[in-house]
């Protein structure tokens, strides 16, 4: 497969035998700078890898956390534009690969080879669409793959074993295997959904297998690095920033503290 | 995309697509749910014992076939044109929703599911949802917006009369759209057990056939009624369009009648160049929201805008993609009605024939009003009252003053 930034990450993570630690924040929460700051801050901690929100006024896979920050992100006025900004902030100054997550409309509407060229130009890595399935995927991946992005798709617990074959083959960089069946949020126990989506997804592809959904711990993180490449975290860092309740200094350090916390845990995986 | 889907016939193409629009824009956690529906929605369509029990509860709990009324006092205000209402708010639980309701449940029984949730706006749908469940034994949560709970509250206690758990929901503009954005997140996490029964005909393939597809009954007994009642089609065919399911089971049976006007009537709030309307299809944009391809009411970054109606059951920012398709090819035509005329509208109704109208359907009568003078007496009108009014007093006395004794002549 095609080298990428991504990939290249992955893998030089896998060499030394662990597993990647994968943050997300919404772009534009609390503000737009003050988001930048946060996803360094994730950097900094020791997340190997960025996921960039891109806030949604029908965010109908997120639980009440993203949601919240997806609302003051729209509501201070947040557009596109300051999300790719965010992008180009942060892949400015580190190493690590920018994902953009995103519901489609919002790509759809900006003009899908438009996103995808403003998006290569930002210096992001690629797209997750959590709710562009593959039949649907087609425009959005021929111009993410001209332009070097890479495309991740979700699997869910739900899937049937002819269903991953089909959604792997159609991704890049790694595949998003969904912990639990649900939205977002932290939960007390990841469960055994995961690990067993894991085995299956990684009998249909040779991409790197990461686990989002519920993760929020050092220890849950610890306990998904034994089975999986990648370990993903969300609402655990929106938590801390909306427990900070705009002290901006507090929310970077609790943002931080959590990241290394984290890298910890996927270090003792 | 489909080329070869002419409107009309009876499926959208094997993606869902009616034209440009439809699909299937679903996370994949809801993938095998979603095809779990369409395999057993074909399965059933194919077995004949699934039709009989279905037209059985149509015919004996419903009391279809619903009745087509003639309202000449009412008639007189439409410049003389002749109108006719098919009177689906005669159907059991007091709307059209019934239809798809009954039709859904059985679908659930034969999928094994024990569950079902759904969103509501005005109400309707979570009442005919509620009563299904109660009929055939299923748990039943019904997700509706909180500003809808307090203008529908006897929608709610009717709901709760019949044992389902109905939950306010307080995220974004807090009613149908945010309704349907926590129906979807209630399935993804317990899609094993539970069924959603979408009530309109949006969402991702195969609901917008689906839907349709339980409601054409509207449409099939009206064009037989009307030529009976009158010797020949009508001149146009006026429903309410806010998801559009009374409009799509109205006007399906009539689509291939070149000669009849396909007239949906959208909620224009306090006009459609006002900021505050639910006028999708007049001012909305391709899109895609609740699962497909459709015309939207959306920013220049794709953020949906909150709409606005007096009307809980038209108060929705999307609209079913097949409208989206006929709008697109002319066959149907989509007017704007605004707040004070679907009011007027249901105060004529009221008064001239002894009929409430819901809001809702009063839109249609409101369009029904422009278009019989535009007509003028030689045509003949029909017009789908998809529901009753009694949801709708609260709103309606307060509108007109009606709580107010020396409101004598029904106030403003």
């Amino acid at each position: 497969m095609t080298q990428t930034k991504l990939s290249t990450t992955l893998a030089a993570v896998k060499a030394e035998g662990r597993a990647a630690l994968i943050g997300y924040l919404p772009a534009g929460f609390p503000t737009v700078d003050g988001g930048i700051k946060a996803i360094h801050a994730l950097v900094e901690g020791g997340c190997d890898i960025v996921e960039v929100g891109l806030p949604h006024s029908d965010p109908v896979l997120d639980g009440p956390t993203i949601q919240t920050a997806d609302d003051i992100a729209l509501r201070a006025g947040v557009k596109i534009k300051d999300v790719l900004r965010t992008v180009a902030e942060v892949a400015a100054r580190t190493d690590a690969p920018v994902l953009v997550m995103t519901y489609w409309n919002p790509v759809d509407r900006y003009g899908v080879a438009r996103f995808a060229a403003d998006l290569a130009a930002a210096g992001g890595a690629g797209c997750i669409l959590p709710d562009l399935p593959v039949e649907e995927s087609d425009e959005w991946r021929k111009a993410a793959g001209e332009l070097g992005l890479d495309t991740v798709f979700v699997v869910a617990p739900s899937s049937k074993d002819q269903r991953l074959g089909e959604v792997t083959a159609a991704g890049s960089g790694f595949v998003y295997a969904a912990a639990v069946m649900g939205v977002t949020g932290t939960r007390a126990q990841v469960g055994n959904l995961a690990e067993d989506l894991v085995a299956r997804t990684r009998a249909a592809t040779e991409l790197p297998v990461c686990v989002g959904l519920g993760v929020s711990t050092a220890d849950q993180a610890a306990e998904v690095a034994r089975f999986a490449d990648g370990v993903i975290v969300g609402s655990a860092f929106v938590q801390r920033l909306l427990d900070a309740d705009g002290d901006e200094q507090a929310g970077l350090t609790a943002v931080r503290a959590l990241a290394a916390d984290l890298a910890a845990g996927v270090r003792r995986g | 995309m489909s080329e070869n889907y002419q409107p009309g016939t009876q499926v959208p193409d094997a993606r869902g697509y009616f034209g440009a629009y439809g699909g299937r824009f679903i996370p994949e956690a809801l993938v095998a749910a979603v095809e779990q529906v369409a395999d057993e929605y074909e399965k059933a369509k194919a077995d004949p014992a699934f039709a009989a029990e279905l037209e059985a509860l149509l015919k004996d709990y419903t009391g279809r076939p619903s009745p087509l009324t003639d309202v000449r006092r009412f008639s007189a205000e439409a410049g003389g044109a002749r109108v006719l209402l098919k009177r689906e708010d005669l159907n059991h639980t007091g709307s059209h929703k019934i239809n798809n309701v009954l039709g859904q449940a059985l679908l659930t029984r034969r999928m094994g599911k024990t569950r079902i949730i759904a969103e509501t706006g005005a109400g309707q749908h979570g009442v005919a949802t509620a009563t299904a469940c109660a009929l055939f034994g299923f748990d039943c949560t019904i997700y509706m917006g909180e500003v809808d709970t307090e203008r529908q509250a006897l929608n709610v206690a009717r709901m709760r009369m019949l044992g389902a758990e109905v939950i306010a929901v307080k995220s974004g503009s807090r009613t149908l759209k945010d309704a349907i954005n926590e129906a979807f997140r209630d399935w993804v996490a317990n899609v094993d057990s539970t069924h959603y029964l979408f009530g309109t005909v949006a969402g991702p393939h195969p609901f917008p056939m689906m839907v349709r597809d339980f409601h054409r009954v509207i449409g099939i007994e009206a064009r037989e009624q009307v030529l009976e009642r009158t010797g020949r089609l009508p001149d146009a065919v006026v429903a309410c369009v806010g998801g559009g399911s009374n409009a799509m089971g109205i006007f399906h049976e009539f689509i291939p009648d070149a000669g009849v006007r396909l007239i949906g009537c959208e909620a224009a709030g306090e006009g459609a160049e006002t900021p505050k309307h639910a006028a999708t299809l007049t001012k909305g944009d391709p899109g895609v929201l609740h699962g497909s391809r459709t015309y939207v009411l959306q920013d220049e970054d794709g953020q949906t805008i909150e709409s606005h109606s007096i009307s809980a059951g038209l108060d929705y920012p999307g609209v079913g993609p097949e409208h989206a398709w006929l709008k697109d090819t002319g066959r149907a035509e989509y007017r704007p009605v605004t707040d004070d005329e679907a009011m007027q509208a249901l105060r004529l109704l009221s008064r001239t024939e002894g009929i409430i109208p819901a809001i809702e359907s009063a839109h249609a009568l409101a369009g029904a009003l422009v278009l019989g003078r535009e007509l003028g007496p030689e045509a003949t009108i029909l017009v789908n009252l998809s529901g009753r009014g009694d949801k709708d007093m609260h709103t309606a006395a307060k509108y007109f003053g009606l709580y107010d004794d020396n409101a004598a002549d029904g106030g403003k």
